[in-house]
Parts: structure tokens; sequence; C-alpha cells
């Protein structure tokens, strides 16, 4: 009938910031390209076997992150009035959008999105977790565990069937990820090749053996582990729940990778809002001096001698009082619990920006003095064309190292303020509600350990490799450490 | 060194009326009393008699700078600002939500935070800088990068798993010490055990990093090499010069957080349920008690004033040549 689109595209505002950070960072990478001591810089981060390992992690993550990010409302199927038949003449009314936001890895997702149980099960179970009052054919009621309408559904007899089921998939999901891996190895020698002069075989075996200045065999080892699990996923996910179900029956698989984007946010974002302030307050201050520097220093002492965790209770405590006060502001709940994220960005960020701006502006007290900065202000070279020109590319470092540094902690920070409920709204899915949830639940016998043991591997594979690029940028980007 | 000091606590002045005016916007401005009125009641049952009575009760009726029906001194005094915000600086809190009050409250609490936190901080000290200097001692072999290497993993840890599985292994499985809990005088041990011992395997990863950093940038000064070529042992070198030369920057942060100790640790007090500060803090939060949150972070930027005129003075101590003028 008429061409309506079955969807209606939602940009929440971190969507919003998400996307403009990676268009930074694109930007940054052509920037990087035609500057020739940034990429001599970046060229050692790709030479530390960590770092690209860290890297390729990363990488997987921000692609869950950026899927995650792709939001929309799904059309709600055209309701039938019964009211009376006359309404040929009706013209069809206009769609009606769904007050859920998903999305793009929602729908890539919807086979462990929409199979939900009834509440917990462990990881490949096919039965409950807890006993159910049932009845028998012949009347009689039991408590027995019933079997999951999802997990492990399409085995008949599961204590027989499941070993074998499971084993012979693992081999296929292998099998898939080899396949992937070899066509992903072949594209990068492929790239590798271009323009270095050497025949392909040879470029591939130097990739294998680890000879390349880069280092290209740990990224591709860590690419093999990805995929493999991935692999692995694809074909035994749609069938079972890998690793259990919550309380409310929600496969934990698919809270973990949602929890990836929240992860993400918090960790950039809180950065990005306060990066403006922090630049523009450090350097001023350090190059301005007098009582610009007083105020500036004024402000963040007084920031500072807050503990950090009761200011931002505080100010999340006021923002709670702030969205509940408001409700006519968002139109979903999507849309209310994305501005509780974003504010907890900017709280965040309003306690963490002090120590980058006392950072650059010691580093801009430094720069001052030297002849390229003197020399400038003799010629008469106004005071915002030399900040602009001589001291911001030279801070620029001490920016990068800061975002990276900061993001583990930040990452880490989201789970202990959502503990103790000054952290994401509790209808967002993050590691720090799923630990939350599953904490309760320790005491339970048997112990209910999976939705943790999903949130501690997530968690802790995403912090690790943050804090290893981390550790690799920063050995790269500081002229102390070279 | 005492005009010094002196002055630095007259800094200390401009620091904390900042502090007061943040949570006084932070707390009164932002949202009105009638905000907060709502959220804490329920908004449901937020009648207007409701609502006013939540105001009588906490003293939130009164204007909020200037008085205009009192008289003389009353009308600053008889207001929202001079009750709930300048009354602090005399360390007067006022009443909790439930009717208790703040102050007594805060000094009944100290002790079993200070209990926890002051043991956990001077092991965590001793263990950290051991194993750094370890670290440093063995520097460029695979125990160093090993140990560097679970360093990094132990810190990519979140402190809420370290302290779920310690509970879950040392207290559920092998059932050595209680879950948690709380008893006074010397008993208090067999509860304080094994808080003490997550917190220094918490947070030694990240420390113990951070101090080999410090020796190895060190290490690698003209003196080291002078001791070197003396023919000291590196032993000698590592005690003798290193670490007293490195304390300048594991002072800057370490001195600055004593104060604050006496603040507890919000996780560690909550999940053994230790009635100190931390957990006070924790409950105000999840009860929205506005004034207990407000007279914490007060107290919190008091301590840390306090914490940043130690430092200065520990300067003093470990480095001859520094001298508060």
């Amino acid at each position: 009938m008429s061409t309506q689109m079955n969807f209606q595209p939602v940009l929440l505002w971190t969507d919003l910031l998400l996307f403009v950070l990676l268009g930074a960072a694109v930007w940054a990478a052509f920037h990087v390209r035609s500057n020739a001591p940034l990429r001599e810089a970046w060229r050692k981060v790709g030479k530390r076997p960590t770092g690209m390992a860290a890297a390729t992690v990363l990488l997987v993550f921000v692609c869950i992150g950026v899927l995650d990010s792709l939001h929309y409302r799904p059309v709600l199927p055209p309701v039938h009035s019964s009211t009376n038949g006359a309404d040929s003449g009706v013209k069809p009314a206009a769609p009606i959008y769904s007050t859920e936001v998903l999305s793009v890895l929602d729908a890539l997702l919807e086979p462990l999105r929409a199979r939900t149980e009834k509440t917990y099960s462990a990881p490949f179970a096919a039965q409950l977790y807890q006993r159910e009052a049932m009845e028998l054919p012949d009347g009689r009621q039991v408590r027995a565990y019933p079997r999951l309408e999802h997990g492990a559904a399409h085995l008949d007899e599961p204590s027989a069937e499941r070993g074998a089921d499971i084993a012979q998939r693992l081999v296929m999901g292998a099998g898939q990820a080899v396949w992937v891996w070899m066509a992903l190895f072949v594209m990068l020698a492929t790239f590798v090749y271009r323009g270095s002069g050497l025949r392909w075989g040879e470029v591939a075996v130097a990739m294998l053996s680890g000879r390349t200045v880069l280092a290209w065999r740990s990224a591709l080892v860590t690419l093999a582990v990805i995929l493999l699990l991935v692999g692995i996923c694809l074909e035994l996910a749609p069938l079972y729940h890998v690793l259990g179900t919550d309380k409310v029956g929600q496969d934990v698989l698919y809270l973990s990778l949602k929890s990836v984007r929240t992860a993400l946010v918090i960790g950039t974002l809180t950065t990005l809002v306060m990066m403006p302030f922090a630049v523009a307050l450090g350097i001023a201050a350090g190059y301005l001096g007098g009582w610009v520097d007083d105020a500036v220093q004024y402000v963040y002492t007084v920031l500072n001698a807050i503990p950090g965790v009761l200011l931002i209770a505080a100010a999340v405590l006021m923002m709670q009082v702030v969205i509940d006060t408001h409700p006519e502001w968002f139109d979903t709940a999507a849309e209310r619990s994305d501005a509780r994220l974003l504010a907890l960005c900017f709280i965040l960020g309003m306690t963490s920006w002090t120590g980058l701006a006392r950072l650059l502006r010691g580093e801009t007290l430094k720069l001052r003095e030297l002849e390229y900065v003197q020399a400038a202000r003799a010629f008469g070279v106004k005071t915002p064309a030399i900040l602009h020109r001589h001291i911001l590319p030279n801070v620029m470092h001490i920016v990068l190292i800061a975002l990276v540094m900061d993001f583990s902690g930040l990452v880490l920070a989201e789970a202990v303020l959502s503990y103790v409920g000054i952290g994401v709204d509790p209808t967002t899915i993050s590691f720090g509600t799923m630990i939350n949830m599953a904490r309760a639940e320790l005491a339970r016998e048997p112990m209910v350990w999976w939705s943790l043991a999903a949130a501690f591997c997530f968690m802790f594979v995403l912090v690790l490799a943050a804090n290893l690029f981390a550790d690799v940028v920063r050995d790269a980007f500081d002229p102390r450490r070279s | 060194m005492l005009a010094y000091l002196i002055r630095r606590a007259l800094y200390a002045i401009p620091i904390l009326i900042g502090v007061n005016l943040l949570t006084f916007v932070l707390f009164f401005v932002v949202n009105s009393p009638d905000d907060m009125a709502r959220m804490n009641i329920g908004v449901k049952r937020a009648t207007p008699e409701a609502i006013e009575r939540w105001k009588v009760e906490r003293g939130y009726d009164k204007p909020m700078f200037i008085n205009a029906e009192a008289q003389g001194r009353e009308r600053f005094t008889n207001t929202i600002f001079f009750d709930k915000s300048l009354r602090m600086f005399a360390l007067e809190f006022g009443r909790a939500d439930d009717g208790r009050d703040i102050g007594q409250e805060i000094r009944d609490r100290m002790g079993p935070s200070l209990a926890i936190a002051l043991p956990t901080f001077i092991l965590s000290l001793l263990v950290s800088i051991s194993l750094a200097l370890l670290l440093v001692f063995f520097r460029a072999t695979y125990l160093d990068f090993w140990g560097v290497v679970l360093c990094v993993a132990m810190m990519s840890v979140s402190s809420l798993f370290y302290i779920i599985g310690g509970q879950w292994l040392v207290s559920k499985m092998w059932a050595l010490v209680p879950i948690s809990g709380y008893a006074p005088g010397l008993d208090a041990t067999r509860f304080l055990l094994l808080p003490v011992v997550i917190s220094v395997i918490a947070g030694m990863g990240s420390s113990a990093r951070w101090y080999r950093t410090i020796f190895l940038e060190e290490i690698s000064k003209d003196y080291v090499r002078t001791a070197r070529a003396k023919g000291l042992s590196e032993l000698a070198v590592l005690f003798r010069h290193v670490l007293r030369n490195a304390l300048i920057p594991i002072l800057t942060g370490v001195v600055v957080v004593i104060p604050l100790l006496f603040m507890g640790s919000l996780l560690v007090e909550s999940f053994f349920a230790i009635p100190g500060l931390g957990s006070y803090t924790i409950d105000a939060i999840n009860a929205q008690d506005f004034a207990v949150v407000r007279a914490m972070v007060f107290i919190g930027s008091v301590l840390y004033i306090i914490g940043l005129i130690l430092t200065d003075i520990s300067y003093t101590l470990v480095d001859p040549r520094v001298r508060l003028e």
C-alpha cells in the first residue's frame, strides 16, 4: 500500500556524541597520516605486540558499541478497529511506532533478546533452575524442574544428547571461524603487501612468523581467538543459553553484549565532555597566569577537596530529582535513561577534569618559556594564535594519554557507582546493574554464579585491553618515557 | 614554619566557602525544596500538606537567603542558607531523616571506620612498596615482566569482584570468618580480618605498579650510579638511596588520604555490614537523606584540606632541603 518506513530512526544524545567522537577519530587518523612525528608515534604503538592485540580487542568492542548505538523504533502492527465495518473509506492511519527503542545490535541478536525464560537457568541448561509444581498426565502434582522454553528445546532427551550436540556444534563453529579468519588474513596480507615490494607469499609468511615491523602476528592471533569464540557462540547461542539466564529469564550473553555500549559511553564520553573545559582552563591558567591562574586553581582545588564519590553522589541525587520532576522532557523510557547516562558522564567529567587541567597547566607553564614561544611573542603574534598554533599542538599528547588512561578507570567506576545506587538508570543494561542483580543471588544454594562470571569476564577483557593499550600509547607519546 | 602553616590554614577558608557554596547550589538552587520533598515522599503521596510538613520537619520552609519577616540579626540567621550551610562551619549538621543527630552519629561511626581503614592503609603501603622494590630489584628479568603483567591484570578486576569473590571463598566455602558484621572491642578482629585482606589485595595491583614506576625513575639518576660506583650493594642502594629519594612522590599521593581514612570505604563497609561512615553514606544515598550527604561532603573536604597541609609537613620530615617558609 503506502510506502511507509517500518521503523523510525532515533538519535539519542549519547549516540550523537559517540558518532561525533568517531568522526573526530577518523579526522585524527587523516591528520596523523600527513604528520610525520605523529605517524612515527603511532607506529611505535603498532610495533608492540601487546598494543596490537589490545587494539584488536578494543576494536571488536567498539564495533559492538557502534552497532548498539544505531537506534530505531519499530512500527507497531496496525490495530484493526472492530467498532464498525465501514472503514473502507478511512485513509490508513499514520504508522504508530513502538515506544520501545531498539538498536541494530538488538535486531542482530533478536534470537537472544526474544527468547526469554521464566527465571534463572544455568549455562547450557535444559531445565529451569527452580523446581515448580507440575501436573503429571495422570493428574498427580509433583515438584520438578520444568524444561526450558527455548534452551536446548531442539533436543528430545537433553541429558543423553546434549554433550554430543554441543561438541558437534563446537566443531562446526570453530570450522566457520577458521574460514573467516583465513579470509581476513588474506585481506590483511594483501593490504600489507601493497607497496611492500615483496612477493605476496613472503609477506604472508613474515606476518605469521612475526617478522613484520608492525606486530601483525599478535593481532592475527587475537583475531583468531575472538573469531573462535564468536563462531562457537553463533552456532550455540540460538539453541542454548550459553551463559545462562538471569532472574527474569533474559539471556546473560545478550545482557553482557548490551553492557559493552554503556561501558564505552561512560569511558569515552566522560573524557570527551570534560576535555574542552580542561584544555581551555588548563592552558589559559598556565599561559596567562595572574588572576586567571588564581581563579582556575581555586576552582579545581574546591572540586578536588570534595571526595569524588560524594560529589558524584550529591550531583546524581540532584539530577535524579530534576529528571523525576520533568517527565514531559522524554518521549520514551530509553530517552530518559539515556539522559541519565549522559548526565552521569557530565558529573563524572566534572570531578575528573581537574587532573587533566592541572597537568596541562604545568606543561603550558613550561612551554611558554621556550624560545619558539618567546619568539612568536616578540614578533607580535596575538595570544589566541600562539595558544592555537604553538601551545595546543604541543600539549595534545597529554590529552591523548589522559583519554586512554582514564577509560579503564571510568569503566570500573561505573560498576561501583551503579552498585552504590548512583550510577546508570536501573533499566539501562550495564555491567554495574548486572553485578548488582546477581549479587543478591550468591547466597542461594546451588549458587547462581553465571551472571557474575559473565560480567566479570567481559569487564576484565575490556578493562585489561584498555589498560594495556593505554600503557603502550603512553610509552609511545610521553617524551619522558622514550 | 608556623607562619606557613597558619597561612595554609587561612587559605583553607576560601576553599571551604567554595565547597559550601557548591553544595548549597547543588542541593537548594538546582532543585527547590518542594521538588526534593515530592521526590522523598513519593510523587503519588505528595499532597501540598505532606510537602509542607516535610519541609517544616527539616527546616526547609524558611526563606532562602533573607528572612524579610524577621527582625535584626534574625533576618539573616533564620534562613535556609544560614541554617543548612553556614552552621556546618561550627560542625553543626542538624538531624538526619530518622531524627538522629548527624554529628553524634558521625562521632559514633568514626571508630569502626578507622578500625578497618587504618590497618588497610598501613598494610597495603607495606605490601605494595615491598612488592615494587622486589620488582625493581629483579628489573628486566622474567620475574619483573610477569610481575607487571600480574599487576595490570589485578588492576583490571573491579573491586566489587574482589569483595564478592573473597566473601564467597573465605566465608562461605572455607567458613573461616563470618561473612559480615561487627562487634566492638577486640572481638572485632575476626570481622575485620577478611575486609582488610581483601582491600589490600584489591589495591595492590595499581599501587605496586605505580611505586615501581617511581622507583625506576629514581634508579636511572646519577646519584644511584655514584652509589653503585662506591661499591654499595644493590640492596643498600635500593633501601638507603632509592627508597628515601622516592619518598617525596610517594608521600604526595599517600599522605593526603590519611585524614580521609576517617570517612571509611563505601564498598567494603557496606558489603561487610560494618557500622562506619562509609555504610552511613551509602545508606543515606539510598534513602535520599540529603542532610547526611551534605554533612559528609563538608567533612570530606575539611579532611582533604588537612591532608594537604599534612603532606607539606611530611615533606620537611623526609627531605631536609624542603623548608616551609
